[in-house]
């Protein structure tokens, strides 16, 4: 299905809240979500979860002959499908921008990048390679899935274990996993996305924007480097345009946090390898936490409290009272009564949108409720601090003007009320709805 | 390939030019009659083809129209003869998806196009020859065409490729350079206010290179400039001479 859209007062809402350098999630400018990795039973599976962003990545390996021009070199590919389950709006056949955008870059980043010694892939040259299938699927989309799935992709690879192969001659061993070990991929480097988000034409810029966040950006940029601070990628995408000394800036962040990123990685898997070491269980079914697996997980946010009560204490001493509680009520006519009082009303200043207003349940800082008529839900109009209220005609939701000799007619909706009361017609305040008085 | 110095000591490249030394540029515009804009370049021996239509009205589905810009569509196409071996290239494979986009967003941040609400602009590349620096003879070529066409932009787009081999930062990069696996980037530039309308780099540089590898994007992206506003003259004082000003 479509896209819902964005609508303007929450895209001004985050624009003014990016400007005033708040997020919604409460982090600052240049922090992460929590990045929080699993690993299945298989080696070479793992789910990683940014936020609620969450990518499952899988490798799978396969002995194949090399391509034509490369005879003594594997084979990578890469894959990242965006799941039906992750957004409302990605349907098969509808997603092929992001689609693409998505993919390439994967594959710039870690094709090109060469972190995988493609050289020790080889098996026999010429005929025989294997072929690294790396398969990346979008299962929740809350923004920034290129970060994700960069470190699903690597934690994939660097998790995986590819069968053992031995060559003697022209004799050419492939040995099952209960023969021998599996042997991992020798990887040089571990690249990692940085997405930096720009708002209002770059003059502000976040790191790891959320879906909200996504939705009113004006471009994006991504840089991948490894903990050596080598930039393997960098894409600049939608219609900013940047300043060299943006990107170096960004280049400079995104060394930090990709160091952060890289011990993360590298304490999950050695996690991992000595769980399996040493026979306890492993698997998604451990690492997806307590009671119920469809349970709604909610990170616990950590709060500081240590000085509450010298805060609560000056909020209450600075705050003022609260107002006095409501007057008894007042009884205008038999059967009409009035508790607390009117605002001014504000009916001068009527816009036209404002005529097709229905008067169904006229909530407003006063009512004044007919004590009699209280159960069939019928109110009697009239607002106002000074005057009696009106009475009108009985007949169902009659426009009366009402002619004021110094002032403009006011229109006044009524509904249906029993009492038959008159009133002359003079000054009289109108009933005053919420709705005029926000759009004044 | 192996043993071939992309830098001599003397600091000479393999066709022998000097680090931050562009290749010749030579460029047409008008070369098609029905087209609204169209444009020839040669960087080398890159040769790119560019052809806009518009703005007109929206093909297709009337839902895609922007209500208050032009839409910007843009097709990028390789040649099967543009390498050096015949590759056929279907249409909508993921490198010429991608180049389209890129292509797009070049684009979309230099042309007016709230001058044309409701409307669409079709920007066609074709690569006859790929001799390295394609991404940097597209976008040349779709401005000299989009100017051809007479669609107001913000400025000229500007690109040139760039690589790093030691320690020195080379300019426009052909495809030998390219095949060797040092680190690439692509910039397309503004020259007027220094804005990067996109940025693209593959394969390892460290970080402390990027800017002069930038800077040597940057200048030889003002240089293609110099070349391109040439051109543009000339084609004007041709024209005025045929109209008989």
């Amino acid at each position: 299905m479509k896209e819902t859209p964005l609508s303007n007062c929450e895209r001004r809402f985050l624009l003014r809240a990016i400007e005033e350098k708040k997020r919604l999630d409460g982090r600052q400018t240049y922090d992460y979500r929590n990045i929080k990795i699993s690993f299945g039973t298989d080696y070479g599976c793992c789910i990683v979860e940014l936020g609620k962003t969450r990518v499952l990545g899988q490798v799978s390996c396969e002995l194949v002959s090399p391509k034509l021009n490369r005879a003594t070199e594997g084979i990578l590919f890469f894959n990242l499908e965006l799941s039906q389950m992750a957004a409302p709006a990605f349907e098969p056949g509808r997603q092929s921008d992001l689609l693409v955008k998505l993919n390439r870059l994967l594959e710039r980043c870690l094709r090109n990048s060469k972190c995988i010694d493609t050289e020790s892939l080889c098996v026999v040259a010429g005929e025989k390679v294997w072929q690294i299938r790396v398969d990346l699927h979008l299962l929740n989309h809350d923004g920034n899935i290129i970060d994700a799935a960069s470190i699903a992709a690597i934690v994939a690879l660097c998790h995986f274990r590819r069968p053992d192969v031995s060559v003697q001659g022209e004799e050419v061993t492939l040995y099952t996993p209960e023969e021998r070990d599996p042997v991992p991929l020798s990887i040089h480097h571990m690249p990692i996305c940085v997405s930096f988000a720009f708002f209002q034409q770059g003059t502000y810029l976040l790191v790891d924007p959320n879906e909200r966040e996504e939705r009113v950006m004006d471009g994006l940029l991504v840089i991948a480097m490894n903990k050596h601070r080598e930039i393997c990628t960098i894409q600049s995408s939608g219609g900013i345009m940047l300043l060299k000394d943006q990107v170096l800036r960004c280049s400079k962040i995104a060394g930090v946090k990709v160091l952060e990123i890289t011990e993360l990685i590298q304490k999950a898997l050695e996690n991992d390898q000595k769980v399996r070491k040493e026979g306890g269980k492993f698997g998604f079914a451990e690492s997806i936490a307590s009671q119920r697996i469809t349970a709604f997980k909610m990170e616990k946010a950590p709060i500081d409290t240590s000085d509450v009560e010298e805060k609560a204490e000056e909020i209450i001493a600075e705050a003022e009272p609260p107002s006095e509680v409501v007057s008894n009520p007042v009884l205008w006519t038999p059967g009409t009564a009035q508790i607390g009082e009117g605002i001014e009303n504000s009916w001068g200043d009527l816009e036209e949108s404002e005529k097709e207003e229905e008067d169904e349940d006229g909530t407003d800082e006063a009512i004044i409720l007919d004590t009699i008529k209280m159960d069939t839900g019928v109110e009697v109009s009239n607002i106002g601090s000074q005057d009696a209220p009106i009475v009108l005609s009985d007949s169902e939701e009659e426009e009366m003007i009402i002619l004021e000799p110094d002032k403009n007619p006011k229109k006044i909706r009524t509904q249906t009320i029993s009492a038959k009361q008159e009133k002359a017609p003079s000054k009289k305040p109108v009933k005053k709805r919420k709705k005029k008085r926000a759009a004044n | 390939m192996a043993g071939l110095e992309l830098l001599s000591d003397q600091g000479y490249r393999v066709d022998g030019r000097r680090a931050g030394e562009l290749r010749k540029i030579q460029a047409r515009m008008g070369v098609f009659a029905q087209a609204d804009g169209s444009a020839y370049i040669e960087q080398g021996n890159t040769k790119a083809l560019a052809v806009v239509y518009g703005p007109h009205e929206i093909r297709g589905s009337r839902a895609r129209a922007l209500p208050d810009r032009a839409l910007v569509n843009c097709q990028y196409s390789s040649a099967t003869f543009s390498t050096g071996e015949r590759k056929r290239r279907p249409h909508g494979d993921r490198k010429s998806c991608e180049m389209g986009l890129h292509l797009r967003q070049t684009f979309e941040a230099a042309i007016l196009t709230q001058l044309h609400p409701r409307s669409q602009i079709d920007i066609y590349v074709q690569v006859l020859q790929a001799d390295g620096g394609t991404y940097a003879a597209c976008v040349n070529a779709a401005t000299l065409a989009v100017l051809d066409a007479g669609i107001p932009m913000r400025d000229f787009v500007c690109a040139c490729s760039a690589g790093f081999v030691d320690n020195t930062a080379l300019a426009d990069l052909s495809h030998v350079e390219e095949a060797a696996g040092g680190p690439q980037l692509a910039l397309a530039l503004l020259p007027a206010s220094g804005q990067i309308a996109l940025l693209e780099m593959d394969a390892r540089l460290h970080e402390d290179h990027l800017e002069q590898v930038l800077e040597a994007a940057a200048r030889a992206a003002r240089d293609v400039h110099t070349v391109l506003d040439r051109v543009v003259r000339q084609h004007v004082r041709e024209a005025s001479i045929l109209l008989g000003d």
